[in-house]
């Protein structure tokens, strides 16, 4: 049986979390106040996901990196690979506001997307 | 040259001035125009590049950059001109705007109604008196977000930071992503300032450790930072001797509270309050001198945009209205004084003309420690009009009340309206 503590993120209260799963993969949320709680405790045990937001070099713009975010919320564990393979790209300005400049990027099926543009020099 | 009247003058094209903006040209304001110093519209949001602003206003989790490009596309497609890479000098009694930039060089601008949004400023290493040399390594957690997100430089390779302030979690985790090592961020008080939802996604799973109730006592280094020494405090705040910890390290952020940039608003003779630091203002969000408008972190430090956003629509609104009826501010009745009691360190707006107030009226305030369980009250003059349950206030999360116009109808003799927190 896995067992985790952790803060929700649902409200200020930041209730303190325990989180058991058993070998089913049933999870037993305790310490939560409401609904919240325990499902967040749930989603965190089974599987945690993240937006990430960074930001990518870019060549001949009017600044020298443009941000970047993940179009869907990719698995934690793989936010530190999402990142290497995020620093080989390096498009060329400019660079629009909603751009896709890499497709399913560390195979997580999420897109790169521009969150911002980036004029060329 | 540029036409010298208009009815509108904001001076800050951050996310207040731009919602200001906007709002006031809703409102019937025709000539709007917008004042930055930055070569580029957004303020601050430009480099807040991770996501979770705009849950209240647009219902879904953007960036910075993203909540900013929706306010600039609106004031471009209205056609309000930002004048950028100009600052203003000063704004007087008689709302004549000076301003400067390199090609009209100094000129002035006359404002029907003028709006503050000039945002707010990081509390700098010297307000700290933290011991040591002045090596070089040492950022607020601002400038280090501005040289990682905008220029695209690391400022260093092994961090601690002290202040658990939003930006400072955020950099703890941007850092950290970019191959920093972030070894502790220190908080001098029991409790951290920042977000819940920050503390959580950026330090603990990163596995950086938060230490509450900790300061910094020494920085090692003469050239460049080689240490930084934490240590705990008791709760007069004083660092007790044998908990030092030495940490080697070759950067220290500080993200120790903003300060409302108000330095044009003090030399207009703007009345400031000492609390928030930012303008007295009314239900209006009009400040001491008429037809001069405020909001935004220039008024006092929100932790969410949303709120800026909206509290510039109240701005932005009033100041078209100041310009349409002609008139200096109605003032024939005394207005409600608002009063911070027990628990609450201020409240904004400070008072209420009841006449001008619209049908709901917002107040936002922020508590003075953590508070479990307990209820947050509201008393017109002596009576208890609101009662409600708390389970948890935080200095770090503003709070809000709404009141309604018939609540301060005549009827009732409203002279004061004081929030508190009470165990009852």
């Amino acid at each position: 049986m896995k067992k985790r503590e952790l803060t929700c993120i649902g409200c200020p209260m930041g209730c303190l979390l325990t989180v058991e799963q058993e070998e089913t993969g049933a999870c037993k949320v305790t310490g939560n106040s409401c609904k919240r709680g325990k499902s967040y405790g749930e989603k965190e045990m089974t599987n945690p996901t993240r937006i990430v937001t960074t930001t990518v070099r870019v060549r001949g713009g009017v600044h020298p990196v443009v941000p970047v975010k993940t179009s869907i919320d990719i698995p934690k564990t793989k936010i530190f690979e999402c990142m290497e393979a995020i620093r080989t790209i390096c498009p060329k300005a400019p660079v629009a506001i909603g751009e896709v400049l890499a497709e399913n990027i560390a195979g997580t099926g999420a897109d790169l997307v521009a969150t911002a543009s980036l004029l060329a020099k | 040259m540029m036409n010298r009247y208009y009815d509108i003058v904001i001076i800050g094209a951050g996310p207040a001035g731009l919602a200001a903006a906007l709002a006031a040209k809703k409102e019937g304001a025709e000539r709007v125009i917008i004042l930055e110093r930055n070569h580029e519209p957004g303020g601050i949001l430009n480099q807040c590049i991770h996501n979770g602003f705009g849950l209240h206003t647009f219902s879904e989790e953007l960036t910075g950059p993203e909540y900013a490009d929706r306010f600039v596309s609106e004031v471009k497609k209205e056609k309000i001109p930002i004048l950028l890479d100009t600052t203003v000098l000063s704004v007087s009694q008689k709302r004549v705007i000076t301003a400067m930039n390199s090609s009209e060089g100094i000129f002035e601008l006359e404002a029907g109604a003028a709006v503050l949004c000039m945002g707010c400023r990081e509390r700098p290493r010297g307000s700290l008196n933290l011991p040591g040399f002045r090596p070089a390594g040492i950022f607020s957690a601002g400038t280090a977000q501005r040289l990682v997100n905008l220029e695209g430089c690391m400022p260093g390779r092994e961090v601690v930071i002290l202040g658990s302030g939003d930006i400072g979690l955020i950099m703890a985790r941007r850092m950290t992503l970019e191959g920093a090592k972030v070894k502790a961020v220190a908080e001098l008080m029991p409790y951290s300032g920042g977000l819940k939802r920050n503390i959580v996604q950026c330090l603990d799973d990163y596995g950086i450790p938060l230490k509450l109730s900790h300061t910094v006592v020494d920085i090692g280094g003469k050239e460049r930072v080689e240490s930084v020494t934490l240590a705990r405090v008791d709760e007069h705040q004083k660092p007790i001797p044998g908990t030092e910890e030495k940490i080697a390290c070759d950067t220290l952020l500080l993200s120790v509270g903003l300060i409302p940039e108000n330095e044009l608003s003090r030399e207009a003779g703007i009345e400031i309050n000492p609390v928030t630091k930012g303008p007295i203002v009314n239900e209006q969000l009009q400040t001491s001198i008429a037809g001069i408008f405020a909001c935004g972190n220039v008024l006092h430090v929100h932790d969410l945009v949303d709120y800026v956003s909206e509290e510039a629509q109240t701005a932005g609104r009033n100041a078209a209205r100041f310009v349409k009826r002609q008139e200096q501010r109605v003032e024939e009745k005394p207005a409600v004084a608002l009063v911070a009691g027990r628990g609450v360190r201020y409240t904004v707006p400070s008072m209420i003309h009841p006449e001008n107030m619209e049908e709901n009226q917002k107040i936002r305030f922020r508590v003075d420690a953590v508070y479990r369980n307990v209820y947050l009250n509201v008393y017109r003059n002596n009576e208890r009009i609101r009662h409600r349950k708390c389970r948890i206030l935080t200095p770090g999360e503003m709070e809000e009340i709404s009141l309604k116009k018939e609540e301060l109808s005549e009827e009732f003799n409203p002279e004061k309206i004081s929030i508190a927190v009470e165990e009852e």
